[in-house]
């Protein structure tokens, strides 16, 4: 297995998982409070359609010229990778609050109770809002598969490494039957965005027809570097003029185990 | 209509979220590599330079109160 292999392994699972885990919170509160049969309907139905929309739209964007392939996938990943870079580093320096797994999971839940009582068949409301939280949450996975995988010719190993991590997160929620409110979801979703933006500016320079210093190396220097960059801003932020008491308080609460 | 705005806006906030001066940053980087690119000029820094600014910026104006 190659470096950019390992790339796209580590890209690919770790935003899988971090999407997984919020997937499973609804799922979890939904399916606790009213209907699991329906629940799992929708959840299932959503994984068909973005098993589907993966194996439809793979072949296509794999068919693309390659320096086109590159600068069109460089520019979505680096759009994609800015903007989870920018969350994760506004809640790791505290000016964001951090994503509470339990207090969404409570929240759907009151939601989920207050939609008056589940038919004894199919429960309509526990199919919608699985299905909408699995499918919009495994969008930005299958998006993630098809860029990384078309670009290296390797869809079948990141449709692979998806699997592996929602399977292992959907095993962890099945072992504590609560929402994994103890992972660490911004620390993952840092990664997550460090590997998007580097390898987006890796492909869309090359795309673009820039030749990288090194050749493939320089993925190994970038990596670090965006890390590096982004390290800098939360360390910037965290020392810029004080926050609003209410922020701090927000930033600073411990999720609840 | 209704319908086809709702998914124009869903596609708009999937693909471009919250800060629309990213995507254009990140297009006009992408074009300004691929002019210098044909010179005999080294391209390969706009990107990452591009890259720093975009998101010192984003996390900025993320920062200041509405």
């Amino acid at each position: 297995m190659s470096a950019t292999d390992v790339g796209l392994v580590l890209a690919v699972g770790l935003a899988c998982a971090v999407e997984a885990v919020e997937a499973l919170t609804i799922v979890l509160a939904v399916g606790l409070t009213r209907s699991w049969r329906s629940t799992l309907q929708g959840a299932a139905s959503a994984l068909v359609v973005l098993a589907a929309a993966t194996a439809a739209l793979g072949p296509a964007v794999s068919s693309l010229p390659l320096n086109a392939l590159r600068v069109a996938v460089g520019g979505l990943l680096l759009v994609f990778g800015l903007q989870w870079l920018r969350k994760a580093i506004l809640r790791a320096a505290g000016v964001k609050a951090l994503h509470d797994e339990s207090e969404i999971y409570a929240r759907e839940r009151a939601a989920a109770d207050g939609a008056g009582t589940p038919a004894n068949g199919h429960d309509a409301y526990s199919f919608m809002i699985a299905f909408k939280g699995v499918f919009l949450e495994g969008l930005e996975v299958v998006f993630i598969v098809l860029t990384f995988g078309a670009n290296q010719h390797r869809i079948g190993l990141a449709a692979a490494a998806a699997g592996v991590a929602v399977v292992l997160v959907v095993l962890a929620g099945i072992a504590v039957r609560a929402p994994l409110a103890r992972v660490p979801e911004n620390t993952l979703k840092f990664a997550v965005g460090v590997m998007l933006t580097s390898f987006g500016t890796f492909w869309a320079a090359e795309g673009a027809g820039a030749h990288w210093p090194a050749s493939d190396t320089a993925l190994l220097a970038l990596i670090p570097a965006t890390l590096l960059f982004a390290l800098g801003c939360v360390a910037t932020l965290s020392r810029a003029a004080p926050r609003s008491p209410e922020d701090h308080f927000a930033a600073n609460t411990p999720a609840s185990p | 209509m209704t319908r086809l705005a709702a998914i124009a806006r869903f596609i708009w906030e999937f693909v471009v979220g919250d800060d629309w001066r990213v995507a254009a940053g990140v297009i006009t980087a992408i074009a300004v590599t691929a002019v210098i690119a044909t010179t005999t000029l080294a391209a390969w820094w706009i990107i990452p330079l591009a890259v720093a600014l975009l998101l010192a910026t984003t996390v900025y104006q993320a920062r200041q109160p509405h």
